[in-house]
């Protein structure tokens, strides 16, 4: 046995041991979440499945269980099948559990249907027959299907214009009216009596509505240019549903699909659920408003944090006089670093939303009272409580930094004549740079994955703008915002239909921890560029 | 300065430290300073302690002008803390203090009024090991510069090639100036620390032991540039070489134990020492 101890390689053992343990950890999650994630947008073929009971269902498989209590030898009679069946109109669930004793048959028929609404999730059936312009096409003629796709396409454009309308012009009426509306609130609550200013004030109103009536006459047109198309679909078991074409995102016959087409389709969802934002309760459609709302919030954090952080550090380290109260202090700060998150959540709607929102409220914000505007949750209150959370793992790190940088590089400062602060500014900082930039690097890890202090301080399940947007002053710090982690909870946990969110919660958190990677791959090019510019010395 | 003039000055102000250690009236021991011609730095009775623990024992010596001062002595024995007092380098260390006082150029360099930067531009310094900033060559060489507020890049550009020339690596870097100066050898590191040093011209340049970590042929260069340095800056040199000492020095000053044993010409320091001890150590007895 000493003869096993004593050189050592017992312990190299355990720690590689230990090493493959960790990757292997790392490497499985990240497969598992890549695997039923990224799997999810992939279009399956549909199946035709007939029962001994004569039902029939058309539907994609989505997995396969050994049924609870067999034991012993295991054969096909004690596995059941997951389908997507879709048609939650029709049959109330998306998703059904099937025995396999229970199967007849299974085939493909290539004209199998997945339409993909707005509502209710995916549709599975035949096309039956399309009504344009009140004329009718037989879905059996050859050429009915990609006469459907085009008019999808077309419908999809409409719908986009009436998004446009919606959200930009109405939304920029509405915008303006809110402002002038508070303007004249304002005068009123000043007690200025300005007859003039009033009118005008009231005048633009006037404008803005009348502009809102031919905005609405547009919209109201383009609806009924959206839904005069309709198709006619059959479902497997042969009931009859009359869809408008401006109810369908596309349509789509997978079994008809060759693997290149496939390819296409998927990198085509993949790219949508990327760019788009949520529908249906978040279960459906893009996360972009997440991935935004994300990566908008870790910046902010970052630009204050940093400041902070360093000159922090830096009081800590070059300039206080190290006693008591520095040890005193750095503890603290190391402690800080071991708080619960909700509790900095706590603090940041004590100290954040209700005092300096409600400040900043009833100083700037008087006439839009009692409706708070930065005296509630929002972007900028969200970052700052994140940036608490992670100002100690900034200290620390910049600490370290500082404590590295070699002392006769500050002589050799000082000797020349430079002040400490100079010497400081130009020469410690620099030097101490990518030890900074690995704090920040932590900070950006931590904070992307937080949630908890979140909920509290400003993050919704669905944000209806964005914190950046076309009206001035462009940037909208109390706006609330959607946020990944959050997403994931709330998909999760708190969505109506988890089984249809499931593949959502995976693919959210694939990009999640996507994100973190190219945030952090970003700095740490930045700080691998520092250091060779600011090497320190070899000799 | 008349030294009539210096203990004048003496007794007006103070001397740091502030122990109640009232400078004497009279120069203390002043024998074993003997007299050089045109003396740039008066070191006049200087004690340091670091804390309880003396460093320097009542030093006293006069530092000539353009010529070459070398310290040697036994590792300990206070040559770069007498060095390190020239530009009050000794004040960033906690519980240092100095009694005595030394003048530069007749002007007490402990003197309230005293500008310690200002001080320091005047006394410039190259360290033991070599210290670039992790910055370009360039930004180097014009750090001093840069620090009193010379932003021109036209006047930088000359500085620059000027103080490199001088320090006998323009030809090696000219063409990458901008690179990052960590990427120079350890002579050439040392070399650009002394440009750093002399482009901010000041009149006596120390350097603690410049050679004590390159190579022979490094150090044959350093020592080349420092005789051709004398004629323009005032030098005083710390080093563990003898040799090193006797080829490149007109002065040397012999130290122990925080005391300088003797001070003279070189030549008579190491050909006809008037001090046993000094024989001892410069003929390699001990130390």
């Amino acid at each position: 046995m000493p003869r096993l101890w004593k050189p050592g390689d017992a312990y190299i053992w355990i720690s590689g041991l230990a090493l493959m343990a960790t990757l292997v950890m790392i490497g499985g999650l990240l497969f598992l979440i890549a695997t039923k994630g990224l799997g999810a947008m992939w279009p399956d073929d549909i199946g035709h499945y007939t029962l001994k009971d004569g039902s029939v269902y058309l539907g994609q498989l989505r997995g396969r269980e050994l049924v609870r209590g067999t034991s012993g030898v295991k054969s096909n009679s004690d596995f059941r099948v997951k389908l997507k069946i879709g048609n939650r109109d029709l049959y109330g669930l998306d998703f059904k559990w099937i025995d396999e004793s229970e199967i007849v048959s299974i085939d493909f028929p290539l004209d199998a249907v997945i339409l993909e609404r707005r509502e209710w999730g995916n549709y599975h059936g035949y096309l039956k027959e399309i009504r344009k312009n009140g004329q009718i096409i037989l879905g059996s003629s050859p050429d009915a299907f990609a006469m459907l796709k085009d008019l999808i396409r077309d419908a999809n454009k409409t719908y986009e214009k009436i998004l446009k309308i919606e959200k930009g012009e109405i939304g920029d009426i509405n915008y303006g009216i809110e402002k002038q509306r508070l303007k004249l609130r304002g005068l009123s609550i000043r007690g200025e009596a300005d007859p003039e200013k009033e009118s005008k004030y009231r005048l633009k109103i006037e404008q803005y509505e009348a502009s809102y009536k031919v905005s609405e006459a547009n919209l109201q047109r383009l609806y009924t240019e959206l839904n005069r198309n309709k198709v006619v679909m059959v479902s497997t078991d042969g009931r009859e549903k009359v869809l408008p074409l401006g109810k369908i995102v596309l349509a789509f016959r997978p079994n008809d699909m060759g693997v290149a087409e496939k390819v296409g389709f998927y990198v085509k969802r993949f790219w949508g659920f990327i760019s788009d934002e949520p529908r249906e309760a978040n279960t459906e459609g893009g996360i972009f408003p997440a991935i935004f709302g994300t990566v908008l919030m870790v910046l902010i954090m970052s630009i204050v944090v940093m400041p902070f952080g360093v000159i922090a550090a830096l009081y800590l380290r070059e300039y206080a006089k190290q006693g008591l109260m520095v040890r005193i202090v750095r503890i603290c700060v190391n402690n800080l670093a071991g708080v619960p998150s909700i509790v900095f959540g706590v603090f940041g709607v004590g100290f954040f939303l209700y005092g300096i929102g409600g400040i900043i409220d009833s100083v700037f914000f008087k006439e839009a009272l009692p409706n708070p505007t930065f005296g509630t949750g929002g972007i900028l209150w969200a970052s700052l409580t994140l940036a608490l959370l992670t100002v100690p793992v900034v200290i620390v790190a910049t600490e370290e930094g500082l404590a590295s940088v070699p002392r006769n590089i500050r002589e050799g400062s000082l000797a020349l004549g430079a002040t400490k602060f100079e010497t400081t500014w130009k020469v410690v900082i620099p030097s101490a740079l990518p030890a900074i930039l690995t704090g920040l690097i932590l900070a950006i890890a931590r904070a992307t994955g937080e949630v908890a202090p979140l909920m509290i301080t400003g993050v919704v399940k669905l944000a209806p703008d964005l914190p950046i947007d076309g009206h001035f002053p462009f940037l909208h710090l109390e706006r609330k915002f959607m946020h990944l982690g959050f997403h994931i909870y709330d998909l999760g946990f708190q969505s109506p239909n988890s089984e249809a969110a499931k593949p959502m919660v995976f693919m959210t958190a694939f990009l999640l921890i996507l994100i973190v990677v190219i945030l952090n791959i970003t700095a740490i090019v930045i700080r691998n560029r520092l250091r060779k510019k600011y090497a320190t010395s070899a000799v | 300065m008349a030294s009539g003039e210096a203990m004048a000055q003496q007794q007006q102000f103070n001397t740091p430290g502030t122990n109640g250690v009232s400078p004497s009236p009279e120069p203390r021991r002043s024998e074993k300073a003997i007299t050089v011609p045109d003396p740039l730095v008066e070191v006049e009775g200087v004690s340091l302690f670091y804390g309880a623990k003396q460093a320097l024992r009542d030093v006293c010596m006069n530092i000539p002008k353009k010529k070459v001062t070398a310290f040697i002595g036994p590792s300990g024995c206070g040559k770069s803390t007498l060095l390190r007092c020239f530009n009050r380098l000794n004040d960033l260390v906690d519980g240092c203090r100095v009694e005595g006082n030394i003048f530069i150029n007749g002007k007490s360099i402990f003197d309230p009024d005293v500008d310690i930067t200002d001080l320091r531009k005047r006394v410039g310094m190259v360290f033991q090991k070599s210290n670039p900033f992790p910055k370009s060559i360039y930004e180097n060489v014009a750090y001093g510069a840069r620090i009193a507020g010379v932003n021109k890049k036209l006047v930088l550009d000359e500085l620059v090639e000027k103080n490199l020339k001088r320090a006998a690596l323009w030809d090696e870097v000219s063409d990458r100036l901008n690179d990052s100066a960590m990427g120079l050898s350890g002579g050439q590191q040392q070399r650009l620390c002394i440009a750093r040093a002399v482009a901010v011209e000041p009149d006596v340049l120390l350097m603690d032991e410049p050679c004590s970590a390159l190579d022979p042929i490094a150090t044959a260069k350093i020592e080349d540039l420092i005789t051709e340095l004398k004629q323009k800056f005032t030098i005083v040199i710390v080093t563990h070489n003898m040799q090193q000492a006797s080829r490149v020095s007109d002065y040397t000053a012999f130290m122990y134990i925080g005391d300088i044993v003797e001070f003279d010409t070189t030549e008579k320091i190491f050909l006809n020492p008037g001090k046993k001890h000094t024989e001892d150590y410069v003929s390699g007895k001990f130390g």
